[in-house]
């Protein structure tokens, strides 16, 4: 079958990054192609997630080649659904860069390598074959390296050193697995090989395989005990890259997880275990890391790595229920961890740092940007309404029909440390008099409407997006509902692929 | 033949791994790339390593026969080669950079402390 819809959010921002390389001295024109082929690649998305949600799975033979022999590109819910998240994230980042990345970086290529990374992203969430997921998540780092590298500060260079190792690294371990899992199955194609993997009578070679895969994926999803190059590489960036880091990298490493653990590989008792394992350990030293830190992006790498902690656990419990909570738990984590470096970013430009003991008195100046922000960190804490509450009630739930105490015990120390630390900040910086009126660099205030509006618009987009996601709970908890579903049950995303 | 390719993997990822514990810069880089190598023979062996037999199917007949050398994992060594050459190079650039910048070789050195933040 042939659905050109299917391949269209990677094409239009691969033509969008050839067409910024053409204007590569123009950084107006630059920024203004760069949030138009973010529009259309948003209109693109809800089209596609629109017709997955009211049709069958969507699915595009490369140059016709019949599946499982060519490369197949597969949409369904779970796919289209973290494209469309990934359209709204970046259609917001690049509103954000517009002013909140420098003239020198964008001189140097920051927005066509900024569309070639989301192109990587959505071509990860889209193929059907995991050697072309290979080679989705090498664009991405690829594209994330020369972003993180962008500008040559002292700080980007250390952490991009860590960052690279360690994702290359990744990759070499995945790449492994995937030979191996060639040399006992003989597919590549992820529908085949669910089929095929079922039939081999060794199954503990079948388990080492999927270690691989834990070890490639946990160290690109940053999870204990893999996560340290995050929290030392993830401050150092521009904001703006910071955001599409923090909300979207890790959750494609997520992705491979919730792929290969639902259709490949069914994990056994002992890979549960470990996945639970890493997931509580996960969440305890990623929010006791984020308790002892001063400095806002620091506080939210840390966080980033606990919150993952909540979905792997999830994954490890392998029950429906534990499936439609995590997945509403990352709709809600992909919008709302972006919006938070985003928030540090113009935190940056109201007070000129971004240490909370040099921050305090933005309420006073600022009340309606404070009122703004305040919603998006009590969001992630999970006030109700808000939308942390609803998905954690499904974990919750979860793992007391399971009757795991530990992982419920993670949840609740690791929602009450961010409870904690989204108070401290609201304290620190927005309440508390600032230490002296002479440190503050507000360069905020002296800008023009337009920079200000242009800093503030995408912010208020991705809270919008947040607000949408906790007052229409109900409409959330359907799709990921039928993403679970989809989870639980692979026989019609395999049908969907080889057509029987 | 299998079994000195499998000595030679042996060998690579051995190899690789020592690098890469080493603090300096360019051990990690040549571990990296060592350990890059060594899963490219893996791949290769995968593939059947047959003499004579290449995957063409003789007139006269449907199918290919029983043993023959399977052209995938080559494919895949290509596009994996391709890639590690791209992340290479960009390696060599960064780590020139950061020696450029902090003038030493050690990876222990490599870390500004919280204070320094913005």
């Amino acid at each position: 079958m042939i659905n050109h819809i299917v391949i269209m959010p990677v094409i239009v921002h691969l033509f969008t990054a050839l067409v910024l390389l053409a204007f590569w001295q123009k950084t107006d024109v630059q920024r203004t192609l760069s949030v138009a082929g973010n529009f259309i690649g948003l209109g693109l998305s809800l089209k596609l997630f629109w017709g997955v949600l009211d049709g069958p799975i969507l699915t595009l033979n490369a140059a016709n080649w019949e599946s499982p022999f060519g490369i197949v590109f597969v949409a369904d819910q779970m796919s289209t659904t973290f494209v469309l998240l990934t359209a709204i994230v970046s259609l917001a980042v690049s509103i954000f860069s517009a002013t909140g990345v420098s003239r020198a970086r964008i001189l140097y290529g920051y927005f066509p390598i900024f569309h070639f990374l989301i192109m990587g992203l959505n071509g990860a969430f889209l193929t059907g074959d995991i050697f072309n997921l290979y080679v989705w998540f090498e664009v991405i780092i690829i594209a994330s390296f020369v972003l993180l590298t962008i500008g040559g500060r002292k700080s980007q260079l250390e952490g991009a050193v860590k960052y690279m190792t360690l994702n290359i690294l990744a990759s070499t371990f995945f790449l492994t697995g995937i030979a191996i899992l060639y040399g006992i199955a003989g597919s590549l194609n992820m529908a085949d090989l669910s089929q095929k993997i079922g039939l081999v009578e060794n199954r503990s070679i079948v388990n080492m395989t999927a270690m691989f895969f834990v070890i490639g994926f946990g160290i690109k999803s940053a999870l204990f005990p893999l996560y340290f190059w995050l929290p030392s590489s993830y401050h150092t960036p521009p904001s703006a890259v910071a955001a599409i880091f923090g909300g979207l990298l890790t959750k494609v490493g997520i992705y491979g997880f919730l792929r290969v653990f639902t259709l490949i590989f069914i994990p056994d008792e002992s890979i549960r275990f470990l996945l639970m394992g890493m997931g509580i350990f996960t969440i305890l030293t990623g929010s006791f890391g984020a308790v002892i830190k001063n400095n806002l992006r620091r506080i939210f790498s840390y966080l980033i790595v606990c919150h993952l902690g909540f979905v792997i656990g999830g994954l490890a419990l392998f029950t429906q229920l534990a499936f439609t909570g995590l997945v509403f738990y990352l709709i809600h984590d992909i919008i709302i961890k972006s919006n938070l470096f985003l928030i540090a970013g113009l935190i940056r430009s109201l007070r000129g740092t971004m240490s909370l003991e040099k921050l305090g008195g933005i309420y006073d100046q600022y009340p309606k940007i404070s009122i703004m922000i305040g919603v998006v960190l009590f969001s992630l804490a999970g006030i109700p309404p808000l939308s942390g509450f609803w998905p954690k009630i499904y974990l919750f739930d979860a793992g007391f029909q399971n009757s795991n105490y530990l992982y419920i015990g993670g949840l609740i120390i690791g929602s009450f440390i961010t409870l904690f630390l989204m108070s401290k900040i609201w304290s620190e910086a927005f309440w508390k008099k600032p230490i002296s009126e002479d440190l503050i660099v507000d360069r905020f205030g002296v800008s023009s409407w337009q920079k200000q509006t242009l800093l503030v618009l995408p912010i208020g987009l991705l809270t919008l997006t947040t607000l949408f996601i906790g007052f229409n709970a109900e409409f959330i908890i359907q799709i990921a509902d039928k993403i679970a579903g989809e989870m639980a049950d692979t026989t019609p995303y395999v049908e969907a692929v080889l057509g029987n | 033949m299998e079994i000195l390719l499998v000595i030679t993997m042996g060998c690579l990822y051995a190899a690789g791994v020592y690098l890469i514990l080493k603090r300096s810069m360019v051990r990690l880089l040549l571990g990296i790339v060592l350990l890059g190598n060594g899963t490219n023979i893996l791949i290769f062996l995968l593939g059947n390593i047959t003499k004579g037999e290449p995957p063409v199917i003789s007139s006269g007949l449907d199918t290919l026969g029983e043993v023959y050398a399977d052209p995938i994992p080559q494919a895949l060594i290509l596009t994996a080669i391709v890639i590690s050459f791209g992340l290479t190079s960009f390696a060599i650039v960064l780590l020139k950079r950061v020696y450029a910048m902090i003038n030493t070789d050690d990876l222990d050195n490599l870390n500004t402390p919280e204070e320094e933040d913005i």
